[in-house]
């Protein structure tokens, strides 16, 4: 990647990465809460199905992960395994994008 | 075998890459310096001992080595800070090519701060008048904090990053940047937070301070590079990068 490309890669990780660190608590907060009154998939579903700000949330959630791990990851291979260059970055775009079909595909199960 | 009593058991790294580790006793005295057993080694044991210093007083740079795994500018490095009273193990700097014995070759570091863009490219002609720098401004903080720089390569063989990524600017190129990304007068700022980014540059750092917490200077190289890091995403916001 272009010098350019890679201080914008940089960026997109520190930024999801300030994103995931608030959804991360929100996500546990509320599971911490849920569990409270008993764990079960009524329940979830009973609070997600049809709530705007549910989905709104957890669709930012998905899109922060699907972001900030395919990027922290490719670091990782580069440093650790010298997967470098134009393939090796392909394959964490297509992991990025794997990553954000699944996630996306799990919020329109719980909102729809 | 323990060493005999005043006596200091040294292994030091004789040879290339390929080389091994030879033992000497040294007597122990006072006050004694690592830079001070090499040399005594050398002059009293063994005269083909390949070795670096200038100064002697810590402005140089030039007398860095391993000590006992640490790399240390060993002429202001007391044995006694350092040993644990017997035995003492001297190598080459780590991360650098080994020439012979203890001196390493200096020129991917140094290679590295051109890379870096180290040079000051001036705003201004000898004809204009002096610039005017106040010496509280936050700019000018910023380089007085990390200005002191010697180019020891104590960072550059501290850095993991390095070790990982042979490419990588290191510590003390990337610190030298920051000193003329923050100097008002200087006029090449675009260009060296270019040479600066990615995956070669600031963003490959991971933040394990290892190079703030072995600068024999207290330097924060560190802290330059997270100044360079937002540096080059307020430009890259700006379009700038």
């Amino acid at each position: 990647m272009s010098t350019r490309s890679e201080a914008r890669a940089w960026l997109a990780q520190r930024l999801s990465a300030a994103v995931l660190a608030v959804c991360v608590l929100v996500h546990l907060v509320t599971l911490i809460v849920a569990v409270r009154h008993g764990l079960s998939a009524e329940a979830i579903l009973g609070r997600t199905r049809g709530s705007v700000a549910w989905t709104a949330f957890y669709s930012v959630f998905v899109v922060a992960v699907a972001v900030h791990a395919p990027l922290g990851l490719r670091v990782v291979a580069a440093e650790w395994l010298g997967w470098r260059g134009i393939v090796a970055n392909f394959a964490w775009l297509v992991a990025g994008i794997a990553l954000l079909g699944l996630g996306a595909r799990a919020v329109l199960a719980v909102a729809l | 075998m323990p060493a005999p009593e005043n006596q200091l058991e040294v292994r030091v790294w004789r040879g290339g890459a390929e080389g091994g580790y030879q033992t000497f006793q040294v007597p122990r005295l006072a006050s004694q310096t690592v830079l001070d057993v090499v040399t005594w080694i050398q002059r009293h044991l063994d005269a083909s001992l390949a070795y670096r210093f200038a100064c002697r007083v810590g402005m140089c740079g030039s007398c860095a080595m391993s000590v006992n795994g640490v790399a240390r500018w060993t002429c202001r490095t007391h044995v006694e800070k350092v040993c644990d009273g017997e035995r003492m193990d001297i190598a080459p700097l780590a991360n650098l090519p080994i020439i012979r014995d203890l001196v390493t070759d200096m020129s991917a570091f140094f290679d590295k701060w051109a890379r870096a863009k180290g040079q000051f490219v001036p705003s201004s002609t000898r004809k204009d008048p002096f610039a005017l720098v106040p010496p509280d401004s936050r700019a000018r903080a910023a380089v007085d904090a990390a200005i002191e720089c010697i180019g020891c390569g104590v960072c550059y063989a501290s850095c993991e990053v390095v070790a990982w990524n042979r490419d990588y600017l290191g510590p003390a190129a990337l610190n030298r940047a920051w000193t003329l990304v923050r100097d008002v007068r200087d006029a090449a700022h675009s260009e060296r937070l270019a040479a600066v980014s990615g995956d070669a540059g600031c963003h490959a750092c991971h933040t394990h301070t290892s190079c703030t917490e072995r600068c024999p200077k207290h330097l924060s190289p560190t802290a330059s590079i997270a100044g360079l890091k937002r540096a080059t995403a307020l430009a890259m916001l700006k379009g700038a990068l």
